[in-house]
C-alpha cells in the first residue's frame, strides 16, 4: 500500500492507494464535495476547472495554474492545491482578484469564474500582468472578456493580502525522497530507479504532465494502468547551459522551456507563448510533446529545424538520436520497449529561426500547420537550410526538397518561388477540421514567402500578433 | 433610485468564491447517474439493440430502451416528433438510443459505449442541397411579399446578385446541460439547467403520465444559456425523473462536453440567395431573398426561427419592393434550436451583405449606401411584413457613432495604409441593427411574479424568468426595491420555481426583463397600494401624502422605516403578499399571411469594427470596435454594457473562428473546444468602446422605459465579418464572395480569388 500526500487549501491530505488515474476535478467534486471547481470540457481546453498548485521547483516555491480535469491525483504528491474556495481569507474577506471581479462585473453566468479567479490569483501572486496570455486558457462565453481584463488590471494594483502563507517548508516535509508504489502506479524518486523499473515494465504508461494522457482517460475512457509517474524526477527537470548548446531535461515543462528560449530563439519562445495555454504549458513536458509523436505537436518542428538531438535511455544505456530521425512514421518512433526520452540538446547557432504557428484561433488552438525555418545566408547565398513542418505529414518532418531548392542559391524572390514549388515534393497534407489540403499547401508556401520577407523587413509588416507585431 | 444604477450581478460574490450552486452542484442523497448510448448513423433502421454488455459493465444498475419508458416518449418542445429514446429508426449521429443508469457518472459513460447496435442504413440527407433535391421540409416555403419585386427588379437601374453560406454555431455555454430529480412522496422535484422550467415540468409530467401539479421544477441559475437551454434540457430532466421514480432514488444527468455538442441543437446554418435592384445612389428599388435553413431531423423551434430570419431580412432598411422566401429543410443532422437572435442574425447578415455588395458595385463607401436605405420616420417606414416602424432611431445613432468612432478619417487612413502595406491589409465596416422585441408566438408574451413582504420589512421576490448570467434577477430586484423605496439588499432573490409562479414562458427572445419586470412591478404595486391605503387611514392622511424612498416611508408628517410600516400593516391584518401579471399589449401576428405587428418595439444599435488580415495566411484580428447601442432608459447600465460587450464578441465569433464541421456521414467532427474555437481572451477587440445611447428611451410603455438587450447587440458582430470582407476587397477588383465563418482559410481563399489565384 502506498500513500500520496499534499495540501488542499492549506489542509494536509494523505490518500492511500488512490485510483492512479482519478482526476483532481472528480476527486474534488465527488469525494471532497468542493463543487466550486467546475467541469466545462473535461479536456483541459476551457479552464473552468483551474486550480492553483504550489510546488517546490528546486528550492523555489512556484505557483502555477493547472487544469484539474486532466490532472491525476499522483501528480499532486508533495504539492499544495488551492481551489477557488481557498483563496479568500479564513474570515471571508475576498482576495483582491475576487473583489475586482465583482466590482468590474467580471462574472455573468459565473460558471467560468472560479477558473478565472484561480488563474488571476496565481498571476497576482507572481506579479504577472500579461493578462491575454495568463487568461488564454480560460474561456468565457458571456462577457467578451473586457470586464475580466479590467478586473485583472485593477487587482494588479493591490498588494498581496495578509493571509497568504508560504507553504515551502510544509512541502519539503511532504515530498519525501523514497520511491512510492501505489496500486497501479509507480512514483520513482530518482531517474535510475525509473529507468530500471521501466525497463522491466515496458508496457506501463509514462505519465508526465498528462495534458494528453488525461484525455485518454476522460474522453477515450481508456485504462492506462500500470502507470509510472515521472513528475518527481528532478534530474529530468534540469536545464543545463553547456559550451556547445543547451540541454533540456525531458521533464521540463513547456512554460520553463519558453523561458529558456526567449534569449536564444525568440521566435521559438513566441510560438511556445501560443502553445496550449498557461495551464497546459505549466503541466505539459517537452519529453511528452516529443515522445507522443503527434503530427501536430508544436515543439518538434522547431527543434528539428534547430537540429536538436535526443538522448534516449534504456536501463543504464543511453544513446543519441537526431530528433528528425526519431520519427519513423505515423504513431511510430525510434524508441525501444522500456526506453524513454531523457533529454534533448539544442546546439548553439546564430538565431535566424522563425516559427509560424497557423491555427483557427491564435491562442490555445491546435495548429493546422506549423512551419519552422532556419535558413542561413552567407554573402547573399543560402549556405544551409533546415525547414520543418508539423501538420503537413503523418509526423513532424523536414522539407528536404524545399531546402534543396534553396541551398547554394541566391537568397531572393526567384529562389523562393522555385523553392515554393518544391513543397509538393515534400508534403501531401491531409484535410481535417483544421484545414483543407489546399489551404495547408498554399499557406506552407506562403510561410516561406513570409520568412523571406521578414529576412529584410520589419516584423510589423507581416505579423498581427505577438513578437514584432505592430 | 434603485433602477438605473450599475449594481453588480447579485451572485457576483458567490461566483467568485465558488459557493454559487449550479445544477450539478446541488447535493443529493446517494444519486444514480445517467448517460445515453448514441446512434452512430445519420439515418438507419435499428435492426437490433443489444445492451447485455452495457448491463454487465461495472457499476451499472439499469439500462432502458424506448419500450421501458412508463408513458410519453417525447422531449420535443412542440411537435411531439422527438423521442427521448429512438424508436425503430435513428435520424442523426448522436441520437440517444438507450439510457444507462449507474453508480457513478464515469461508470455510466463507460458503459454507454458498450451497446451492440445493428443498423440497416437508410439514405441520409445531410446538406441544404440534398434536402432541397429531396423536397424534405417541415412546412411549405413561407413568403413575405410587399410591392412588386419582379417588376421593380426588371426596371431597376442596376442590380447585384449573389449567395452566401452562413455556418451554424454551437452555444458553448460553459456549464453543459444538467438535471436531477428527487422522488418526493409520489411526486417529483426536478432541478434543471433550463431557460424554461415550465416546459421541463410539462415534459416530465407527460413522461411520467402524471398531471403537472405532481412535478415541481426549480432553477436557481444556469452557467450560460444563449437559447441552448430553451428546449435542449428536456431530455436530461425527463430521463432523470423517469429513473428517479422507477428506482425511488435521486437521479442526475449531465452531458460530457463532447456528448453535449453532438446531441444538442445549434444555431441554424443558412444559405441566403439575394438579388437587389437599386438606383445610382444605391437606394434599393427591389430585393428578392431566398433563405434556406437547415433545421435538422426534428422540428424543435425551427419554424419560428426561420420566421424571425424573414422578419429581420430588412434589418434597418426600407425595402420598397420585396419578396422573402424561406425554406425550412429537414435533414439527418442534429435538430437545430434557439440561439441568441433566433434566426434574426442570419436574416440580417443577408441584407448587410447586399448593402456591401451594392456599395462595391457603385464604388462608394458602404456607409453611404446604408444611409440612403435606412427606414424613414414618417414615410418609407413599412416593413416587409406590413408593420409600421414607429420608433426608428437608426440615423441618429449612426450619425453619432460615425462621429465618436472617427469613422471617416479612419476609412481614409486605412486606404492609405493598404496602399503602403504589401502583406497586411486593414478593413473597416459599420453595421446597424434593428431588432424586433416580442415572442412572435403571441401567447408567450406573458409573465407572472410573486412577491411577499414579511413583517420585518424584508422582501421575497419570485418571478417566471430564469437567470443564465444576464443579470435578470438583479434587474428585477431593482424594480422591486424601486417600488418599495428600499435597498436592493432588502430584496431576496429566489430560484425560479414552477410551484411559485406557474405557466411561465421561456426566458428567451430578450424578453426577460420586459415581461418579468412588469409582472414584478405589478405585484409590488399591489402590495404598496394596500400599504398606502392602510397608512393613510392609520395615520389619518391622504394617500397622495405617502412616499416610499431611501428606506423611509413618509406618511404625511410622520416618517418610519419600511420595516416599521410592514410590521404595523401586518398587525392590522393587511395582506402583504401578491402576485403580478403582465401581457404585452398591441401585438398581433398572422404568420401564414406574413402580416401584422409581431413586435411591440425595436431595439437599435450600431457598431464600427476595424480589422487586419494577413494576405499570406488569412490570419486576422479585430483591432478596434466602437458600439453605440440603445437600451432605452437602462435598468442597469453595467449589466447592459456587459450584455453588449459579450454579445458582440459572441457574434463576431460566430462569423470568424467558430466553424462546425461534419463529415460526409453526418458525424460532427468539431465536438469539443479543442476543435471548435470560440473567442478567447485575446480575440476581443483591443480597443473596445461601448456606449449606451444617451438619448435612448422606449416609446412604448415598458418597464421604466427600458429596452431589451439580450439578443440585439449579437448582430453587431456582423460588422467584424464585413470589415474582414472590406480588407479582402482591397486585394482586387471583385466583390469578395466570402462565406461565413471567415476562418483564416476562408479569408486566404477569398484573398487569392481576388488576386485571380483560385484553389
Amino acid at each position: 500500500m502506498g500513500q500520496i500526500r499534499f495540501l488542499l487549501n492549506g489542509v494536509d491530505v494523505a490518500l492511500s492507494d488512490p485510483d492512479p488515474t482519478e482526476t483532481l476535478l472528480d476527486w474534488l467534486r465527488e469525494e471532497r464535495k468542493l463543487s466550486g471547481t467546475k467541469e466545462g470540457c473535461n479536456e483541459g481546453d476551457c479552464g473552468a476547472c483551474t486550480v492553483s498548485v504550489a510546488a517546490l521547483e528546486g528550492d523555489r516555491l512556484t505557483h502555477r495554474a493547472l487544469n484539474a480535469c486532466i490532472l491525476f491525483l499522483p501528480q499532486l504528491h508533495g504539492k499544495s492545491v488551492r481551489t477557488v474556495e481557498g483563496i479568500a481569507a479564513p474570515d471571508g474577506r475576498l482576495h483582491p482578484v475576487q473583489e475586482a471581479m465583482v466590482k468590474y462585473h467580471g462574472s455573468q453566468c459565473g460558471f467560468c469564474t472560479p477558473g478565472f479567479v484561480t488563474s488571476m490569483y496565481t498571476a497576482h501572486r507572481d506579479g504577472r500582468q500579461d493578462f491575454d496570455d495568463v487568461l488564454a486558457g480560460n474561456l468565457c462565453r458571456c462577457t467578451g472578456y473586457a470586464p475580466i481584463i479590467r478586473a485583472a488590471e485593477a487587482a494588479a494594483k493591490e498588494p498581496q493580502p495578509d493571509w497568504l502563507t508560504d507553504e515551502a517548508d510544509r512541502l519539503r516535509v511532504l515530498k519525501g525522497s523514497e520511491d512510492i508504489t501505489l496500486d497501479g502506479a509507480f512514483m520513482p524518486a530518482s531517474v535510475d530507479s525509473f529507468a530500471d523499473w521501466y525497463a522491466e515494465n515496458p508496457d506501463a504508461t509514462i505519465v508526465g504532465g498528462a495534458t494528453d494522457l488525461g484525455l485518454w482517460v476522460t474522453k477515450l475512457m481508456r485504462n492506462l494502468l500500470p502507470t509510472v509517474y515521472v513528475g518527481r524526477l528532478e534530474e529530468l527537470q534540469q536545464i543545463e547551459v553547456l559550451p556547445e548548446g543547451i540541454r533540456i531535461g525531458a521533464g521540463v515543462t513547456i512554460a520553463r522551456l519558453r523561458g529558456a528560449m526567449i534569449d536564444r530563439h525568440a521566435d521559438f519562445a513566441e510560438m511556445l507563448r501560443r502553445y496550449g495555454s498557461v495551464q497546459v504549458r505549466n503541466s505539459a513536458t517537452i519529453g511528452g510533446n516529443i515522445a507522443n509523436g503527434s503530427p501536430i505537436g508544436d515543439s518538434p518542428p522547431a527543434l528539428i529545424a534547430l537540429g536538436a538531438v535526443l538522448t534516449l535511455r534504456l536501463g543504464e544505456v543511453q544513446r543519441e538520436v537526431p530528433l528528425e530521425d526519431f520519427y519513423i512514421s505515423y504513431g511510430k518512433q525510434d524508441r525501444q520497449a522500456g526506453e524513454f526520452v531523457e533529454s534533448l540538446f539544442i546546439p548553439n547557432q546564430p538565431d535566424v529561426l522563425a516559427c509560424y504557428k497557423i491555427s483557427k484561433r491564435f491562442d490555445q488552438d491546435i495548429s493546422a500547420l506549423n512551419g519552422c525555418f532556419n535558413v542561413f545566408v552567407e554573402d547573399g547565398r543560402v549556405s544551409a537550410a533546415r525547414i520543418a513542418f508539423g501538420g503537413m505529414a503523418a509526423m513532424p518532418q523536414r522539407a528536404s526538397a524545399v531546402e534543396g531548392a534553396l541551398v547554394g542559391q541566391e537568397w531572393n524572390d526567384g529562389t523562393v518561388e522555385i523553392a515554393c514549388a518544391a513543397f509538393t515534393q515534400d508534403y501531401t497534407p491531409i484535410a481535417d477540421v483544421r484545414g483543407t489540403e489546399a489551404y495547408r499547401l498554399r499557406t506552407a508556401q506562403n510561410l516561406l514567402r513570409r520568412y523571406f520577407h521578414e529576412s529584410t523587413n520589419p516584423l510589423a509588416e507581416t505579423r498581427i500578433v505577438g513578437r514584432g507585431a505592430a | 433610485m434603485s433602477v438605473a444604477k450599475p449594481n453588480p450581478h447579485d451572485s457576483g460574490p458567490a461566483h467568485v468564491s465558488g459557493v454559487a450552486r449550479y445544477t450539478d452542484d446541488i447535493p443529493l442523497s446517494n444519486p444514480v447517474h445517467l448517460a445515453f448510448g448514441l446512434s452512430e448513423k445519420a439515418h438507419a433502421k435499428l435492426v437490433s439493440v443489444d445492451v447485455s454488455a452495457v448491463r454487465a459493465a461495472a457499476g451499472v444498475i439499469d439500462v432502458l430502451l424506448a419500450a421501458d419508458l412508463p408513458a410519453a416518449n417525447d422531449v420535443s418542445p412542440s411537435a411531439h416528433d422527438e423521442p427521448l429514446l429512438a424508436v425503430e429508426t435513428v435520424h442523426f449521429v448522436g441520437q440517444p438510443i438507450f439510457l444507462v443508469v449507474a453508480e457513478s457518472h464515469r461508470a455510466a459513460r463507460v458503459a454507454a459505449q458498450l451497446g451492440q447496435i445493428e443498423y440497416d442504413e437508410l439514405p441520409a440527407l445531410l446538406t441544404i442541397d440534398e434536402a432541397m433535391a429531396a423536397d424534405s421540409k417541415f412546412e411549405d416555403a413561407m413568403v413575405f411579399l410587399n410591392g412588386s419585386p419582379d417588376d421593380a427588379m426588371s426596371g431597376a437601374d442596376r442590380s447585384v446578385e449573389g449567395a452566401m453560406e452562413i455556418g451554424a454555431q454551437e452555444h458553448f455555454y460553459l456549464e453543459g446541460q444538467a438535471a436531477s430529480a428527487q422522488p418526493n412522496e409520489g411526486d417529483v422535484i426536478v432541478h434543471s439547467s433550463t431557460q424554461h422550467p415550465t416546459e421541463i415540468q410539462h415534459k416530465v409530467a407527460e413522461a411520467l403520465g402524471v398531471p403537472m401539479n405532481a412535478v415541481r421544477v426549480e432553477t436557481r441559475r444556469m452557467g450560460g444559456g444563449f437559447g441552448g437551454k430553451e428546449s435542449q434540457g428536456n431530455s436530461l430532466a425527463v430521463a432523470s425523473a423517469v429513473i428517479a421514480m422507477r428506482l425511488n432514488r435521486p437521479a442526475k444527468m449531465r452531458y460530457d462536453r463532447d456528448d453535449d455538442m453532438v446531441i444538442t441543437g445549434k444555431r441554424h446554418d443558412f444559405r441566403i440567395k439575394y438579388k437587389a435592384g437599386f438606383d445610382q445612389t444605391g437606394r434599393l428599388q427591389s430585393v428578392i431573398f431566398e433563405q434556406f435553413a437547415r433545421c435538422g431531423w426534428a422540428m424543435d423551434l425551427s419554424l419560428p426561427v426561420a420566421d424571425r430570419a424573414m422578419l429581420h431580412a430588412d434589418n434597418a432598411y426600407f425595402l420598397p419592393n420585396v419578396r422573402i422566401t424561406s425554406h425550412r429543410l429537414k435533414t439527418n443532422t442534429v435538430s437545430n434550436t434557439a440561439y441568441r437572435g433566433f434566426g434574426g442574425p442570419q436574416g440580417i447578415v443577408g441584407i448587410e451583405r447586399v448593402m456591401d455588395h451594392i456599395a462595391h458595385e457603385l464604388g462608394v463607401d458602404p456607409l453611404e449606401v446604408r444611409r440612403v436605405n435606412f427606414y424613414g420616420t414618417d414615410d418609407r417606414n413599412i416593413t416587409p411584413y406590413h408593420m409600421t416602424v414607429e420608433d426608428n432611431v437608426t440615423p441618429e445613432i449612426v450619425d453619432e457613432l460615425v462621429e465618436s468612432s472617427d469613422y471617416l478619417a479612419r476609412r481614409a487612413e486605412i486606404t492609405k495604409y493598404n496602399k503602403a502595406s504589401p502583406i497586411l491589409k486593414r478593413g473597416i465596416a459599420l453595421t446597424p441593427v434593428k431588432f424586433g422585441i416580442s415572442f412572435t408566438l403571441t401567447h408567450l408574451n406573458q409573465a407572472g411574479a410573486l412577491v411577499h413582504v414579511y413583517s420585518d420589512g424584508s422582501i421575497h421576490l419570485n418571478h417566471g424568468g430564469t437567470e443564465m448570467g444576464q443579470g435578470l434577477f438583479t434587474k428585477i430586484a431593482q424594480v422591486a426595491a424601486q417600488v418599495f423605496g428600499v435597498s436592493l439588499a432588502d430584496v431576496k432573490i429566489t430560484a425560479t420555481d414552477t410551484a411559485k409562479v406557474p405557466n411561465t414562458s421561456a426566458t428567451a427572445a430578450s424578453s426577460g426583463s420586459d415581461l418579468n419586470g412588469m409582472a414584478c412591478k405589478a405585484a409590488c404595486e399591489t402590495i404598496r397600494a394596500r400599504l398606502v391605503a392602510f397608512a393613510a387611514e392609520n395615520w389619518n392622511t391622504s394617500e397622495d401624502q405617502i412616499r416610499f424612498s431611501d428606506n423611509i416611508v413618509k406618511v404625511g408628517e410622520t416618517s418610519m422605516s419600511f420595516a416599521e410600516l410592514a410590521a404595523a400593516a401586518y398587525g392590522a391584518r393587511v395582506q402583504l403578499s401578491a402576485t403580478g401579471f403582465y401581457k404585452t399589449p398591441k401585438i398581433k401576428w398572422d404568420r401564414f399571411a406574413g402580416k401584422g405587428r409581431p413586435f411591440l418595439y425595436f431595439s437599435y444599435g450600431a457598431a464600427v469594427t476595424e480589422v487586419v488580415i494577413d494576405t499570406l495566411t488569412g490570419e486576422n484580428r479585430i483591432l478596434r470596435t466602437d458600439i453605440l447601442h440603445d437600451v432605452g432608459r437602462s435598468l442597469n447600465p453595467a449589466l447592459d454594457i456587459g450584455q453588449i460587450e459579450g454579445a458582440y464578441v459572441q457574434g463576431a465569433g460566430w462569423l470568424t473562428t467558430e466553424e462546425l464541421v461534419w463529415d460526409d456521414k453526418g458525424k460532427l467532427w468539431t465536438h469539443a473546444p479543442s476543435t471548435y474555437k470560440i473567442p478567447a481572451c485575446s480575440d476581443r477587440p483591443k480597443e473596445f468602446n461601448v456606449a449606451l445611447w444617451a438619448r435612448g428611451e422606449n416609446r412604448e410603455d415598458t418597464i421604466y422605459k427600458s429596452k431589451a438587450v439580450g439578443e440585439p447587440p449579437f448582430n453587431l458582430g456582423i460588422s467584424a465579418f464585413l470589415a474582414l470582407s472590406d480588407a479582402v476587397a482591397s486585394c482586387g477588383e471583385n466583390y469578395p464572395d466570402m462565406d461565413a465563418p471567415a476562418t483564416s482559410e476562408r479569408v486566404l481563399k477569398t484573398v487569392d480569388m481576388e488576386k485571380g489565384f483560385a484553389w
